[in-house]
């Protein structure tokens, strides 16, 4: 594998997983518990569609084979996608998804800051800008953990809950394989061992603060990186490659 | 506050703070289905927007003296309306095209005019909206003539639409001057600046020529340019569907409000955490 | 207004649009605490580029003068022209501070 070949496989691991979560955050649109949240939730897909569309981009820009974002977005099929395992996970509930993207925010909060000292310029400057944007989508998940785990008797069972279930999802957002490899000894890409540690200390301070108990590990979920996804993927490309799929030709 | 005053603003506001919200789900049918990256940027930050736009008019329909709860609680039973235009379905991604086109555009004209209203707070959301809402009808008119200028089954997509959405956006404007019982006092009063028939004239004026512009025809035989009156002349609406759907029997009536409240009902238990968590800050913060 | 708000309390919201400003009141919103009104407050005043700087004051905290202040509180000042610089006549030539 070549450092090119590599170096498009990681943006589009990083590109994929910001598209997919924001589909998912779009479905929260006019289902929001409170007029403010649905706002935010927005802002929230927003962000994450903008993180897609720079990193899909560059991708296609180094691939060198004149695919667009669009292209990779929606004309790619299920094994193709390199997002991780939980941000496909589906919204469930409101305390579903604020443990989703806690889980996520305080991944993305701790890569991102790596990332600011990548190698590569355009990968750099994508942790730079994002690292903001995530810093506050972290602030709020991490306020809503707390919300939810000291309100009710019932919002505590709830996201407890929600954290158990999925758990076994964020060992898949550390696995590494060969193309991290090659991009660490280029000092494009970081060691993720490097910041899991902190990634559960941001953890475990919420969940603490929130009256929450963080899990155990038992059987963790991997797959992503060789393609593997769980079901609910194809289901969400399926609604979202629609139009271009059923219309190949058409212009929007 | 003379109390027939402050009624009729609560019943205005709150139906246009109403429309917003029910707004959002027409056009987030079609938000997981956008077709390019752009496109559902641009729609998601529209429909954002309109939750947005909703909250600024509940915040002045508060000034009121009724909360917010109050209003959302005459939206859930099914006692306040909202604009009827979003009780018909969006078939295709045409209609996201048609609904920005012609569904904000008679929005705007009105909302231009209420920047006039009488009542402070209803004028100053007003401003704040029509500021924010300029991209919206620009982006409805892009897509459309996208697909009019697009291939075969594009412009058809785009015509059916046009069909569908025409009379319902030109009903917006509500019955005419003459049967209209509200439209006195509001003038009156000048919380409306402008009435029913009047700006429907302005919205169909120019609206004709967008038409034109992109190659679609509107559905309506009896259309012609009235050299004498300087504006369009225009076919008859069909008031019985009007009077039909204002009283909930239209196309999506029932799944709209469901949808609404199936929404409010779910996030019950996240407002009860939020208030209990709420109130336990407060009582350390008092013991400290 | 209702006790039994399900929206939660009302915040007033204040945006300074750029440092060295005054803080301007934008609009309000409900939130059951601070954090989230703040948060709020941010994703809903400041979607295109309008502030540096937020506050957040609880509706409550408010205290307003009412209309029929306004005689009592607001017509004494109106013959008080004394109070604004127009009123003293500067000799010819002189210049302004």
């Amino acid at each position: 594998m070549t450092t090119n070949e590599a170096l498009i496989n990681y943006c589009l691991r990083l590109g994929d997983s910001s598209l997919i979560l924001g589909q998912r955050m779009s479905e929260w649109c006019s289902n929001g518990p409170i007029l403010e949240e649905d706002i935010a939730m927005s802002n929230i897909a927003l962000d994450l569609f903008g993180q897609a569309r720079i990193m899909l981009t560059y991708a296609g820009k180094i691939e060198k084979k004149g695919r667009t974002e669009n292209d990779l977005s929606f004309k790619r099929l299920e094994r193709e996608f390199l997002n991780n395992l939980l941000s496909e996970r589906p919204n469930g509930h409101f305390g579903d998804t604020v443990a989703r993207n806690f889980f996520l925010s305080a991944f993305s909060f701790h890569l991102y800051s790596a990332l600011k000292a990548s190698a590569d310029e355009q990968i750099s400057a994508f942790a730079i800008k994002s690292l903001k944007e995530v810093t506050y989508h972290l602030r709020h998940s991490a306020e809503w953990i707390i919300r939810l785990g000291d309100g009710t008797e019932e919002s505590h069972t709830k996201i407890q809950d929600s954290i158990e279930n999925l758990w076994e999802y964020t060992e898949d957002l550390f696995a590494m394989n060969e193309v991290d490899k090659i991009l660490i000894k280029e000092k494009i890409a970081i060691d993720l061992n490097t910041i899991k540690p902190l990634w559960n200390k941001t953890i475990n301070e919420i969940l603490t603060k929130a009256t929450l108990n963080q899990p155990e590990n038992s059987f963790m979920q991997s797959g992503s990186l060789d393609g593997m996804h769980s079901e609910v993927l194809g289901h969400l490309l399926t609604e979202m490659q629609f139009l271009p799929r059923a219309y190949p030709t058409a212009k929007w | 506050m003379p109390e027939a005053y402050r009624k009729h603003l609560q019943r205005q506001i709150s139906q246009h703070a109403h429309s917003e919200i029910i707004g959002m789900q027409p056009e987030g049918n079609w938000l997981l289905r956008a077709p390019s990256l752009r496109a559902k940027v641009v729609l998601l930050a529209k429909i954002q927007d309109e939750a947005g736009h909703g909250l600024y008019l509940y915040s002045a329909a508060e000034t009121l003296g009724k909360s917010r709860t109050e209003y959302l609680n005459e939206l859930r039973t099914g006692k306040a309306k909202y604009s009827s235009i979003f009780n018909y379905p969006t078939l295709t991604w045409a209609d996201m095209g048609a609904v920005g086109w012609l569904v904000d555009g008679a929005a705007i004209v009105n909302q231009v005019s209420l920047q006039r209203t009488s009542y402070g707070p209803y004028a100053r959301s007003m401003v704040k909206i029509c500021k924010e809402e300029s991209f919206h009808q620009r982006q409805g008119y892009e897509i459309i003539t996208d697909m009019a200028r697009g291939s075969e089954a594009q412009k058809e997509m785009a015509q059916d639409a046009l069909n569908r959405f025409w009379w319902p956006s030109i009903m917006m404007f509500g019955p005419h001057d003459s049967d209209s019982p509200n439209t006195g006092n509001a003038v009156k009063w000048k919380i409306k600046r402008a009435t029913n028939d009047e700006l429907r004239q302005s919205f169909i004026d120019k609206t004709v020529h967008q038409a034109e512009i992109i190659g679609l025809t509107i559905p309506d035989p009896d259309l012609k340019w009235n050299e004498k009156r300087g504006h369009y002349d225009f076919g008859e609406m069909d008031w019985d569907e009007f009077w039909r759907v204002v009283k909930g029997g239209g196309p999506c009536s029932k799944q709209r409000l469901k949808h609404y409240n199936d929404a409010h009902n779910s996030g019950e238990w996240v407002r009860k955490a939020a208030k209990t968590y709420a109130e336990k800050q407060q009582l350390k913060q008092d013991v400290a | 207004m209702s006790n039994t708000d399900s929206q939660g309390p009302i915040w007033e919201v204040f945006i300074q649009s750029k440092p060295g400003l005054a803080h301007k009141h934008v609009g309000n919103l409900h939130a059951a605490d601070k954090e989230m009104a703040l948060q709020n407050a941010r994703d809903l005043y400041t979607r295109r580029k309008e502030g540096t700087c937020i506050w957040v004051v609880p509706f409550d905290a408010i205290v307003s003068s009412t209309p029929e202040d306004d005689e009592a509180f607001f017509e004494p000042s109106n013959d008080k022209a004394y109070r604004t610089p127009t009123h003293y006549i500067m000799p010819e030539g002189a210049k302004h501070i």
